[in-house]
């Protein structure tokens, strides 16, 4: 157990380490190089070290880098050369959007996409597992900007049920707590509080069905065949043979043991959200770190663009060491290994 | 071992999914009957402003989002005219030489009350000397708080114009100037010249933030700004103490929304009720939405392309010109603005008084163009940058497109030209330093007197200040403008500003493209909003019937019945 954990550990620091090094060499091709590190201090020591020139730079590369994770690790990314302010506060302003509508996104997914990967198990090759397997492959061929468009054609400007963009209503003020609207809203001690909460849920249905259409694709394919591997094993015959039923055989014995290599994949749908949240965040006005970093790029502003790689791929990272560690917890056979 | 309890206990999954369900559900059904969404105005704005200070800036989206609803100015435009009416001045005299201006100020007139900042003054003659010394006196110690430095104040001329500006007392201020300027007074009503809070600024220099004067403005408007997101909302409140009397709009926000489609998709659907900017293809299909209305009017404004003429090869007047013949103005009004706009040849709108309608159009002929482009030793062509802005502008609803229908015909005549485009405070930032061959800009002149545009963009100070694209710096043209703003004669003014233009026409530093029209959408409930002729969007004064509750679709029935009784 130690063996594994302290294995994933070095793992995990390791893919950091790399990651640090790539944004760094990245910082270094940026026409300003590293100053926008040192902007945000302009306090007397830090002047007499460097000189007044904010643009100098260590000439040694290495004592460079270890300035450079020195100011990392003082949660120092910068200052944004568009709008001045610090990048690693407004990463927390924009990131937590990105994390609620993921996380929505992809229980969406998983409640939609475990059931309807054990209908077409079981029965497979019947017009069920067809219809369930033909339709996601449309799913996870499908652009999602335009199935986003396509939805909020139909959903918000055809049938009016859906709000067309944002997170929430614009007529209910909610000061931000946890970033989360829906936890905010539930916090928020104004009289509309659960009004608030109705219409950021609005809000965020849409969205989070865009993003979550191919995870859901995914899930639901992983499922199938999970399950009809399963489903063949000798344990669910003899366990239909001493005449469970039919519902225990399906969710007791085998959707548990089908669970773990599910597990694994939902974890690996954590990249995919995070590359989606890019495209429906711009579809839909949503204010997330996808969008922040977007239109980063749009304005050339180099230390957003770097801070935003560097924290999101980093939360990419960490989610995956978190996974690890769990699949250890959860699987004996990767306990046990030494 | 023991397995985890989310696996073991089905009952979970049960739950939670009936959860989702249950709050799926509820979240879709109509069931909301509040009417929280009475007092709020939602305006679907363009852009993210670049500042919270119309002092640093010159983009109109920025001065939407502050002077116009945060600030006030000593006098102001009439709602919907460029007419002049007391603002923070309720009166003033001018001396017989037309150089000194003595304004009488308003009593009892109150600053915004934030979380950082309560006044404990009324607004006083303080705060008119500091809202102009942070401008013009380069020791003043708000001079250098921000890096964007004062465009507009440096290209109105205003530092060579002051001559002083005294404190009389504490209801009275003196403006000196060195020579007679005829558009002072209509300048005194522009953004940049809004009254900021000297005591904000001073408690500000106490706690050591003095960045915040231009990120959480303290103002005297009607508005005051509550809360912001770059890229999602600006959120303002109804200044209760405002002294005009508290708007009936007790909460405003802008929805920055830069894609038009959105925008006007947000529109139908009652998320907004006020649009900036239409397509016109959205103005053509008005008709399907009875629930909207159109507003429009001729707007005061040119669309060009600037050509750096410090840069080779547009410092040669021939290549300019040939670029004038090679492209096809008249495609470009009909394509990009589906002919919401009329083609143009001077810098200055034919609505404008001392407009030249004597100087001569290049009309489109890529033969003369290859002419001069041969003459001046480029038979072959060359290649070029045209820059593009990313974002819709009332003078020019798509520059893109509009700079791929130039690339075409540049391409006819041996140009190959190479579109970029960055985001567009960017943009107008790399154009200022110059870093552009040729970029579509525009300009809308914002105080009604033809010296806003000659002075402000094509003058050899505006070069300084980068304002200038295309860093054209013409003695005689420099000369006539010059003379033209100081006099008070409008019949001499007119005769010079004629002659300014036919040099402008003999030099050619830009292909002055169109004048648009401008127009705003806005549903039924919004009533008592006016178009300004400067474009800018005022929400002082404006009311809101409540009829629109977030049901939309009962909404839009109820809308079409009022519609048809009034069509009746």
């Amino acid at each position: 157990m130690f063996y594994s954990i302290s294995k994933q550990g070095i793992n995990f620091l390791a893919s950091f380490f790399v990651l640090t090094l790539f944004t760094f060499a990245l910082a270094n091709f940026f026409p300003e190089k590293l100053a926008f590190l040192y902007a945000n201090q302009i306090d007397q020591s830090l002047m007499a070290n460097h000189g007044t020139n904010y643009d100098l730079v260590e000439p040694n590369l290495f004592n460079s880098y270890l300035f450079y994770l020195q100011q990392l690790f003082d949660g120092n990314l910068g200052i944004s050369s568009v709008r001045g302010t610090s990048v690693f506060s407004e990463f927390f302003t924009y990131f937590p959007a990105t994390l609620e509508l993921s996380i929505v996104a992809l229980l969406f997914a998983i409640f939609l996409g475990v059931p309807l990967g054990i209908l077409a198990a079981r029965h497979k090759n019947q017009w069920q597992d067809k219809s369930v397997v033909s339709s996601t492959l449309i799913g996870y061929s499908m652009p999602i900007f335009w199935w986003a468009m396509l939805l909020v054609l139909f959903f918000s400007l055809w049938l009016g049920v859906s709000p067309v963009a944002s997170r929430i209503g614009f007529e209910y003020d909610i000061s931000p707590v946890t970033g989360f609207m829906l936890v905010d809203t539930l916090l928020s001690d104004q009289p509309y509080s659960l009004e608030a909460f109705k219409s950021a849920l609005h809000h965020i249905v849409l969205p989070s069905v865009v993003l979550g259409t191919v995870p859901l694709a995914i899930i639901t394919r992983s499922t199938r065949s999970s399950m009809i591997s399963i489903l063949n094993e000798d344990y669910i015959i003899s366990a239909k043979a001493r005449g469970l039923s039919p519902v225990t055989v399906l969710w007791k014995h085998a959707l548990r043991n089908a669970a773990l290599p599910l597990l694994t994949i939902i974890g690996l749908q954590v990249s995919t959200l995070i590359t989606g949240s890019l495209i429906t965040e711009s579809i839909f006005a949503w204010p997330g770190a996808g969008k922040w970093l977007l239109e980063a790029v749009y304005r050339r502003d180099f230390p957003v663009i770097h801070g935003a790689i560097l924290a999101i791929a980093s939360f990419v990272i960490l989610t995956h060491f978190i996974l690890d560690l769990l699949m250890t917890y959860l699987d004996p056979k990767l306990r046990r290994k030494k | 071992m023991q397995r985890p309890i989310f696996l073991k206990h089905l009952q979970f999954w049960k739950l939670t999914t009936y959860f989702a369900l249950t709050a799926l559900i509820l979240s879709c059904s109509k069931s909301f009957d509040s009417n929280v969404r009475d007092n709020v105005l939602v305006y679907c704005s363009e852009a993210s402003p670049q500042s919270f200070n119309p002092q640093l800036v010159t983009s109109g989206s920025t001065f939407d989002a502050s002077s116009r609803q945060v600030y006030n100015r000593l006098v102001e435009f009439t709602p919907g005219t460029s007419d002049i009416e007391a603002g923070l001045a309720t009166s003033w005299q001018i001396s017989k030489d037309s150089k000194v201006y003595t304004f009488n100020l308003r009593r009892n007139v109150s600053f915004h009350s934030t979380s950082q900042f309560t006044p404990t003054r009324y607004f006083n003659a303080d705060d008119v000397l500091f809202s102009f010394q942070r401008q013009w006196l380069a020791n003043h110690p708000y001079h250098n708080v921000s890096t964007l430095g004062f465009r507009y104040f440096d290209s109105m001329g205003f530092n060579e114009l002051l001559h002083k500006i005294v404190k009389v007392n504490d209801y009275q201020v003196r403006f000196e100037l060195n020579y007679p300027d005829s558009a002072f007074l209509a300048t005194l009503a522009m953004d940049f010249t809004s009254i900021l809070s000297s005591e904000y600024a001073e408690n500000l220099i106490l706690s050591s933030s003095r960045e915040l004067i231009d990120t959480q403005p303290v103002g005297t408007g009607p508005f005051q700004l509550t809360r912001y997101q770059a890229d999602a909302f600006i959120r303002y409140k109804a200044h209760p103490l405002y002294w005009k009397g508290k708007e009936s709009i007790e909460r405003l926000v802008f929805a920055i929304t830069p894609d038009p489609s959105l925008r006007f998709a947000r529109l139908i659907a009652g998320e907004c009720d006020v649009m900036a900017k239409p397509l016109p293809i959205h103005i053509k299909t008005l008709k399907n939405y009875p629930e909207l209305k159109t507003l429009t009017q001729q707007g005061s404004n040119v669309a060009y392309l600037a050509m750096n003429t410090q840069k080779k090869p547009f410092d040669d007047k021939r290549v300019r010109q040939a670029l004038n013949f090679a492209i096809k103005k008249e495609t470009l009004v009909k394509i990009v603005y589906g002919d919401t706009a009329v083609t143009a040849k001077n810098p200055i709108p034919p609505n404008m008084w001392s407009y030249n309608s004597a100087t001569i159009e290049s009309k489109y002929s890529p033969e003369k163009a290859k002419q001069l482009l041969s003459e001046a030793g480029y038979s072959n062509g060359f290649e070029m940058d045209l820059w593009a802005m990313p974002v819709q502008r009332s003078y020019n609803p798509n520059a893109i497109k509009m700079a791929e229908l130039i690339q075409q015909d540049l391409s006819k005549v041996g140009i190959k030209a190479k579109i970029i485009s960055y985001e567009f405070g960017t943009y107008l930032e790399k154009v200022k330093l110059g870093e552009h061959q040729t970029a579509l800009l525009g300009w809308i002149g914002d105080n009604g007197d033809p010296s806003n545009f000659f002075s402000s963009i094509l003058s050899c100070a505006a070069t300084r200040t980068g304002n200038n694209a295309s860093f054209w710096c013409n003695a005689e043209f420099d000369r006539l403008i010059r003379k033209a703003a100081i006099n008070s004669d409008k019949d001499t003014r007119s005769a010079l500003y004629k002659n300014a233009q036919l040099v402008f026409n003999q030099e050619k530093p830009w292909v002055p493209i169109a004048h648009s029209k401008q127009s705003i959408l806005t549903n039924q409930r919004v009533k008592n909003f006016t178009l300004a002729p400067t474009d800018g969007v005022f929400f002082s004064g404006v009311s809101l019937v409540s009829s629109l509750s977030p049901d939309l679709e009962g909404n839009k029935a109820i809308n079409e019945n009022d519609n048809k009784e009034n069509n009746n």
